[in-house]
């Protein structure tokens, strides 16, 4: 559906699929960029706090970040570094460290307590319980707190058109400054239709990191039993 | 913040555009939540299929809403109700998940009592499910502001959006100056918004502490 609305909307323009696809292309650089450099940041720290069970400072400081605005931060920028591709970079960045970090450091310390006391009994050491117990319990939340950066940065990175950058934003900026509609439809579909597709394959990622006991009953249970 | 000293006046009354641009989503969103929510109780189907379409729409992003909302319903592209109607779509996407999970929450005995009283199904859930589900309720309200007043700025570079006005003028005039007053009254109206509605949350259940402390 997303794909024939955008490929009649450019029919409309007379943009070739070319163009629209260095534009996506370049969209998702952007996205891809800003949100490795949250997951390296924000992993390890998150992994910190909830193992350790310090620094929760961080995580109030992560989520007072949420109130910040992209737009803002990225003009700001732009004016105090350049032009360039820093400035939307360092505002994209922002925007995805808190959901990763709180859900990183709420996985890690909410891990079913048995599990990480029966982990430490059986004589491994922090480490190991970090990483064979707590890590792979906490996968499913931090999937989802990856699942929400995405789709807010996949969003954002629209405005990155604002400063003069290529992106999916150049439709709707362009179309909006010579007030040619059908380009601003296109871009707000090609946005829309990307997240939605990013979306839905983290959506698989997250129920192939599911814990595999989840699985295996549901597999296992007859259709139309009894819920729980 | 020698922009915001030298020029008060039109500082004043983006800000006031932007509190009416956040606030005013967030009730129409809870508004039209509330009873959609209590609909769907009870009906699994139209409940899974609710949450589901709920998830699609906050997948769309808040640019995209704003520019495609006038050639739907053929308001002008500079009319603030196009930013009013998008962010009530949000509001309303992540409040009926909060308005459903929080009446789950109330127990069972509760309702049957109420149930047992004579309340009729709508005064029973005003008067007796909606308090109790009030601490569930209320941070998810507080999420949907703060969001609010945020995704209000990126209307700026389609020419409404209260604060964000000044990051688009001080980009276009090179002045980081108003810029940063633009940031800095955002993050503050997020953060007093944020704290007002706490509070009137913390006021409507005083029950809740009073019982936690006596157990």
């Amino acid at each position: 559906m997303t794909a024939s609305a955008a490929t009649a909307a450019a029919a409309g323009t007379g943009l070739d699929t070319a163009l629209i696809l260095t534009r996506v292309g370049e969209h998702l650089a952007y996205s891809g960029l800003a949100v490795g450099i949250a997951v390296l940041l924000a992993v390890p720290a998150g992994l910190l706090i909830g193992h350790a069970g310090r620094g929760a400072w961080m995580i109030a400081g992560a989520n007072a970040l949420r109130a910040l605005p992209s737009l803002g931060l990225m003009t700001l920028l732009v004016l105090l570094l350049g032009a360039g591709l820093i400035p939307p970079t360092i505002a994209l960045v922002l925007l995805a460290i808190p959901p990763v970090l709180s859900h990183t450091a709420a996985g890690i310390a909410t891990a079913d307590r048995a599990a990480v006391d029966a982990a430490y009994a059986m004589g491994m050491t922090g480490r190991q319980v970090l990483l064979q117990v707590r890590i792979p319990v906490a996968l499913p939340l931090m999937v989802a707190g990856l699942r929400s950066a995405v789709l807010q940065v996949v969003a954002t990175a629209t405005i990155a058109a604002f400063v003069n950058l290529g992106g999916i934003g150049r439709f709707i900026f362009d179309g909006l400054a010579v007030r040619d509609y059908d380009r601003v439809v296109l871009g707000a579909v090609l946005v829309a239709g990307l997240a939605l597709v990013l979306d839905g394959l983290l959506a698989l990622v997250a129920r192939a990191t599911a814990p595999g006991r989840v699985r295996g009953l549901r597999a296992r249970s007859p259709q139309g039993s009894a819920r729980p | 913040m020698i922009w915001l000293l030298e020029n008060p006046d039109p500082f004043w009354p983006l800000l006031a555009e932007h509190t009416v641009l956040s606030v005013l989503p967030t009730l129409l969103g809870l508004l039209f939540a509330l009873p959609v929510g209590a609909a769907l109780r009870g009906r699994p189907r139209a409940r899974a299929l609710a949450v589901l379409i709920a998830g699609i729409l906050f997948t769309i992003p808040s640019l995209a809403l704003f520019v495609v909302i006038p050639g739907i319903l053929g308001t002008q592209i500079l009319d603030p109700l196009n930013v009013v109607l998008a962010l009530t779509l949000y509001a309303l996407a992540l409040l009926v998940r909060a308005v459903l999970d929080s009446l789950d929450g109330v127990p069972v005995a509760v309702r049957s009592a109420a149930q047992a009283m004579g309340y009729a199904p709508a005064r029973r859930i005003a008067a007796v499910e909606l308090p109790i589900a009030l601490p569930v309720l209320i941070p998810a309200l507080r999420v949907v502001l703060v969001t609010n007043v945020s995704l209000v700025s990126v209307g700026a570079v389609i020419g409404i959006g209260g604060l964000g006005r000044l990051f688009t003028a001080g980009y276009q005039r090179s002045y980081p100056d108003q810029i940063l007053a633009g940031i800095i009254g955002t993050v503050v109206l997020a953060l007093v918004l944020d704290r007002l509605l706490a509070l009137v949350g913390r006021s409507l259940t005083r029950w809740d502490r009073a019982g936690r402390t006596a157990a």
